[in-house]
């Protein structure tokens, strides 16, 4: 017999079992939670699989103390409503501690510190699986990554260790001191996200949708005028109507010049985009591997 | 709109790559900066076109030597679908990459290089996918402009892959002339081939009927949490969590847990706070049990009045290996098959086969990796099973190192 199912359905379908394998195979699971459309829904999952109990893990948020304010607001209100836990890593703490220096110059950014508050977050409470909401159509290196990626006792990805795997079967079997990022939306496209937070009504960060911000020009790139960029002499700031497609902390997301204000327009912008989502992204510009790089150091 | 899933298999100068780079360019699922990205790096590596293999290998070290290494996944969607191509490289030495892009394909294209015809590679890349139980087999016969656009040639390659097939015991093949780097017959219909009646292979990938049938019409369902919110609002709330193998059920059903073999009946199925009539595969759900019996993660329900599973400790099986370390008898490894674990140990090996010419090497003593063979395995405790061929996930298993953890094979029950 022939079942007929959307692709919305089979990789909800997908992400929940996911999530569920998390929960059975690890001690201490963790959400990586950005506030961004990625980790939104990944939550929204969690919620949807383990229903009615409550979600079996707490939030983290790597706080890099260089996020819009819109993120925080938010976060707080998501974490509100589902009664769950927050834990916040403190890349400003990591900092001060000297564990990792801040970057200097118009092109500093807190991106890369995130590895270590991250990894030593990790440590501190010994989580043992971190669920992320990489996407494996997002980036090259992300390609082929595993839904269950494994991470040595350094937090380190190695492309040549990843686990094979096959059918619907995880293989979640570590030593001390190693852990795990789980993906569950790793089959997922950003229009399949748009989609599915339209499908469910998934309230969102009023970032995502147009809104008035000063803003200044870099490098063919809109950014937030803020207090942790520093301005070149050559650069003006302006005031736009702009939303953004993929964010990053202040630093590195670049804002697009858009009217989009609702979830149908928003879809109706991807469908006739031509850049790709990552494509406003100054911290993948740095170099052809980029991300494959910050991935074997660490990175989410 | 539905989700289909396949692979590709061809060695790097099939044009394997081209093919993907096409469909995707075609298809306009390639963006402007992946474009340019693609461009400048084609540039800075002498091609004079836009090489659009470069668009699907994407590690630092296959970029460097030019051919892929792992199982990489690429996305792209039509207004008809979603689709999902699990990109494997051809090199006999990752044949176990193939097999794991192939596992949870409903479709394989085979590539053949016109002016080549049928090789031993096309031969091992057919009976992987026969072997894994893939439903649809797509042939494209590629560089056809190579070839003079030559019908004689094309009839000639589907004559000798019918025979070589016969053998192989293939279910369902699809043949299509095609040329992916100037386009003919990929997404758009050939200019050149007036004689090709059928249609180009978008189309193709578009229309064929996406098999849910990811094993027999019995329900399979095997426990994988069990939600007990324990809560003031859901006090006495236990519900079975898990993913819809095969098959359907239904309040009412009457249910046996297995291996252990105690009943009950359906009293709800549900996702999240909705309550559904009922669900089939691949659904997520949650069952809620009218009894109170001890089911925990691992065990297997299945409805009373159908055809049960088999339940045994000595199973015979289909095997890829995966690693450095090889298999021999009496080496203990870790047995995951769907949300169960146990030890098995090896009994026999019965054979290995020669994955070029299909032949069965007996007296062989060591299975290594990339090799594929027929093995006998004693369990600590028994196994719910159905044989692969009749169920892609309930037949299917994966050996686990108790050592280094490490996925070291890959075994489909006969």
């Amino acid at each position: 017999m022939k079942n007929s199912i959307t692709h919305l359905k089979e990789l909800e379908s997908e992400s929940i079992y996911i999530l569920r394998e998390v929960a059975a195979q690890f001690e201490r699971p963790v959400i990586l939670f950005s506030g961004g459309k990625d980790s939104i829904v990944v939550t929204h999952l969690a919620y949807k699989a383990f229903y009615p109990a409550k979600i079996p893990f707490p939030l983290l948020h790597i706080d890099t103390g260089h996020n819009f304010q819109e993120t925080i607001d938010y976060r707080d209100r998501l974490v509100k409503k589902l009664n769950a836990d927050l834990i916040v890593g403190s890349v400003q703490e990591s900092i001060d501690a000297g564990r990792v220096k801040e970057e200097n110059g118009y092109y500093a950014s807190r991106n890369k510190l995130q590895t270590t508050t991250l990894l030593d977050t990790i440590e501190k409470y010994k989580f043992d699986a971190a669920i992320g909401g990489a996407r494996r159509d997002e980036e090259k290196a992300r390609a082929k990554e595993r839904f269950f990626s494994h991470r040595d006792e350094f937090g380190q990805w190695n492309p040549k260790n990843q686990r094979p795997e096959l059918w619907n079967i995880f293989n979640g079997r570590k030593n001390i001191g190693e852990h795990f990022r789980v993906f569950p939306i790793s089959n997922w496209t950003e229009m399949d996200v748009w989609q599915y937070i339209y499908q469910e009504h998934i309230e969102m960060p009023s970032i995502y949708f147009t809104h008035e911000r000063d803003v200044f020009e870099r490098d063919g790139q809109w950014l937030a005028a803020e207090p942790c960029i520093k301005l070149k002499p050559t650069e003006h700031v302006v005031r736009k109507q702009v939303r953004c497609r993929t964010i990053g902390d202040i630093t590195c997301t670049g804002l697009t010049l858009s009217k989009a204000s609702s979830l149908e327009d928003i879809i109706d912008e991807i469908a006739a985009t031509r850049i790709t989502e990552r494509g406003g992204r100054a911290d993948d510009k740095r170099s052809e591997t980029a991300m494959e790089d910050r991935k074997k150091a660490g990175y989410f | 709109m539905e989700l289909l899933r396949f692979t590709t298999a061809g060695s790097v100068d099939d044009g394997k790559s081209t093919l993907i780079g096409r469909l995707l360019y075609d298809s306009k699922s390639i963006f402007e900066d992946q474009l340019e990205a693609v461009e400048e790096a084609s540039r800075q590596r002498g091609n004079e076109d836009v090489n659009l293999a470069l668009l699907t290998d994407g590690l630092r070290a296959e970029r460097e030597q030019g051919i892929t290494i792992d199982v990489a996944y690429r996305y792209f969607a039509t207004p008809k679908r979603k689709f999902i191509i699990a990109d494997t490289p051809g090199h006999i030495q990752y044949t176990r990459n193939m097999v794991t892009g192939a596992s949870t394909a409903d479709l394989a294209i085979i590539l053949v290089d016109a002016r080549n015809g049928v090789l031993e590679q096309t031969v091992r890349h057919s009976y992987i996918a026969s072997l894994l139980g893939i439903p649809h087999i797509v042939v494209c016969i590629n560089k056809m402009d190579l070839v003079n656009y030559s019908q004689e040639v094309y009839e000639k390659i589907i004559s000798d892959y019918d025979k070589m097939s016969k053998v192989l015991n293939i279910k369902h093949s699809v043949f299509i002339p095609i040329s992916a780097k100037v386009g003919d017959n990929v997404v758009k219909r050939s200019k050149n081939m007036a004689w090709y009646e059928g249609e180009p292979l978008l189309e193709i990938l578009e229309t064929i009927p996406i098999i849910h049938k990811r094993g027999s019409e019995e329900f399979r369902y095997p426990v994988q949490y069990v939600i007990r919110p324990i809560s003031d609002k859901y006090p006495d709330f236990r519900g079975y969590a898990g993913r819809v193998a095969s098959g359907i059920i239904k309040v009412g059903d009457k249910i046996r847990v297995l291996p252990f073999g105690l009943e009950s009946v359906v009293t709800a199925v549900s996702q999240t706070d909705k309550t559904l009539d009922m669900a089939s595969s691949p659904e997520s759900i949650t069952i809620q049990l009218k009894d109170d019996i001890d089911i925990s993660r691992g065990d297997t329900l299945v409805k009373v009045n159908e055809t049960q599973p088999e339940v045994r400790q000595d199973i015979t099986m289909d095997i890829c290996w995966f690693n450095e370390c090889s298999l021999s008898v009496n080496n203990k490894y870790i047995i995951r098959q769907t949300t169960s674990e146990t030890l098995g140990i090896v009994r026999s090996i019965n054979f290995k086969r020669n994955i070029n010419t299909l032949e069965k090497e007996t007296d062989v003593s060591q299975i290594n990796m990339n090799d594929i063979a027929e093995i006998s395995i004693h369990t600590s405790s028994p196994m719910v099973y159905d044989k692969y061929q009749k169920n892609r996930i309930t037949g299917s298993l994966v050996f686990i190192d108790i050592d280094t953890n490490e996925t070291v094979g890959a075994g489909m029950i006969k």
